[in-house]
């Protein structure tokens, strides 16, 4: 075992926790909140508000 | 009902019922753009250009960086004046979308999602490949190189799902780092900090090994100067003011990249025998071990490993944000066009596509990786032509608002064309089988949109923009 076989399990281990992070905040989210809610997003938005193109 | 878009902060604790919408965070400026449009890029500096000198010679190597960067600035131009007026996550997808058709939006997302992926595939086989090699020259053979390309993808995917100013922040501080490096490379060699001295004799005793054919073969390697610019694009729905960040940063993103290809040409050529540049892993970082110089070395592998970072990063920025576009407009299942109610990323995007980038990284050729990476950046610069001219047709000067006009048009259009031909030959030149069977891909793919997917597309709403009506419409 040499430093290289430590930063191995340190990958694996890091790897977990990123990828655990990312599918438990996933499944939290979908299960706390209405997918119409998320799935709402609208493209242009911004140029209703700000950016009407009227020159 | 009135409908609002929800303010930046503290997650949202109601439904769709309140009015409530949930858009991309508007949080970056013109400095992020050229992060995610350089960082995408500038790992093509550090390796991958230089077999173009193994295909035709230094001077062809010098004619491919310039040409190519000759096409890379006709779709920078195209690019910023477009996507300034379509500001709309998706980048290319949505421009085609509102310009020329479905079934072309369809296929430009597929290119757009396709070449970040196999890009960011690539990057984290080299990644692993970089590790590997330290740790060879540190006694340890056959590291394995598994959890360390897992690690990147797993890695920046999660930064990207935390959100997009801190992801493109990194971008930005790692992709300056990687550029100071090859100015202070060049620097440091014109002041005599190497050992051995440039030598360009090749150029007037062996121009052209290959002859003019030669020239053809190494446009294909070209490309990696500047593969990934136009990824720019996808920062449209986050940026602060699209119509003046895009073009800033863009433009200023080629110039960069331009300074960029030029210089890492001339070090290198003048350091590494063209004979070994044109087959080498890592050329600047071999440049800088032949100056002789620790710090220069040191500079160089961290330069390297930043570009490489920073690429992967930015290809996760515009894969998930091309797939969420798609799934936004039901050309994929609307599950994908989700926004985190938090962090406001498009997060079950990002997640999914992590499988998909591992499949190719752990289990494809690095070369055949990279070549479908190419040909479906190629097949993206060629509708953007076409696309070009049809935005000016129905769109004419002075009838909608621009925040970018580009000069002399149509001749960019036409220039890059033409350029793009030319490189198709040069890929049929090499790589010809893999073209057919990713255009046999593309159309199987298409006659699966048209005649099964885009009957669950809800035509009006995907035009949500208020644009005037075209011309002849």
């Amino acid at each position: 075992m040499d430093f290289w076989n430590y930063l191995e399990y340190a990958a694996w281990v890091l790897i977990v926790l990123f990828g655990g992070h990312m599918l438990i905040d996933l499944a939290r989210v979908d299960s706390t909140y209405d997918n119409d809610l998320l799935t709402s997003s609208r493209e242009g938005e911004i140029e209703r508000t700000q950016e009407l193109h009227k020159l | 009902m009135t409908v609002t878009s929800v303010p930046s902060g503290a997650p949202i604790p109601g439904t769709a019922g309140q009015g409530q919408r949930l858009q991309l965070l508007r949080v970056l400026g013109p400095g992020h753009v050229w992060a995610l449009g350089v960082g995408i890029v500038l790992v093509g500096e550090y390796m991958g250009w230089n077999f173009s000198v193994g295909k035709g010679g230094m001077i062809a190597g010098l004619v491919a960086c310039w040409l190519a960067g000759l096409l890379y600035t006709c779709v920078a131009m195209i690019d910023s004046e477009v996507t300034s007026t379509v500001a709309a996550a998706g980048g290319q997808y949505a421009q085609a979308k509102h310009i020329v058709g479905p079934l072309m939006a369809f296929n430009v997302g597929l290119f757009l999602v396709m070449a970040y992926t196999m890009l960011e595939a690539a990057n984290a086989i080299t990644i692993g490949f970089l590790l590997d090699t330290v740790a060879g020259l540190q006694g340890h053979e056959g590291l394995n190189q598994q959890p360390f390309i897992i690690l990147t993808v797993m890695f920046l995917a999660w930064l990207n799902y935390r959100g997009v100013l801190a992801t493109l922040t990194f971008n930005l501080v790692i992709t300056a780092i990687a550029f100071l490096a090859i100015i202070i490379l060049f620097v440091a060699v014109q002041l005599g900090a190497s050992a051995v001295p440039l030598e360009f004799s090749a150029v007037t005793t062996d121009p052209l090994p290959y002859g003019w054919l030669g020239i053809i073969a190494a446009l294909h390697f070209g490309l990696w100067y500047y593969l990934g610019i136009e990824g720019t694009c996808q920062a449209a729905e986050e940026v602060r003011s699209p119509a003046r960040s895009l073009p800033y940063g863009t433009m200023a993103g080629i110039m960069t990249l331009l300074i960029a290809a030029t210089l890492t040409w001339y070090v290198c050529s003048g350091l590494i025998p063209w004979e070994y540049l044109g087959q080498a892993g890592t050329p600047l970082f071999d440049a800088a071990r032949v100056t002789g110089s620790t710090p220069l070395m040191v500079l160089l592998f961290v330069g390297t490993i930043f570009s490489t970072l920073a690429s992967a990063n930015g290809c996760i920025n515009d894969a998930s944000r091309a797939w969420f576009s798609m799934g936004r407009d039901r050309y994929l299942p609307i599950w994908f066009g989700a926004v985190h109610p938090k962090y406001r990323t498009p997060y079950r995007s990002i997640v999914f596509l992590v499988p998909i980038a591992l499949i190719f990284a752990l289990g494809a050729p690095l070369d055949q990786v990279v070549t479908f990476s190419i040909l479906s950046g190629l097949l993206g610069y060629t509708f953007m032509t076409f696309n070009m001219v049809m935005f000016r047709r129905k769109w004419p000067l002075g009838t909608i608002k621009r925040g970018y006009v580009h000069p002399f048009h149509p001749l960019p259009a036409i220039l890059l064309l033409a350029i793009c031909s030319a490189t198709y030959f040069a890929v049929l030149l090499g790589y010809g089988s893999q073209l057919i069977s990713m255009m046999c891909f593309y159309i199987l793919a298409s006659l699966w949109f048209h005649f099964w997917r885009y009957r669950f597309v809800r035509r009006g709403d995907q035009f949500t923009m208020p644009w005037p009506r075209p011309i002849g419409y």
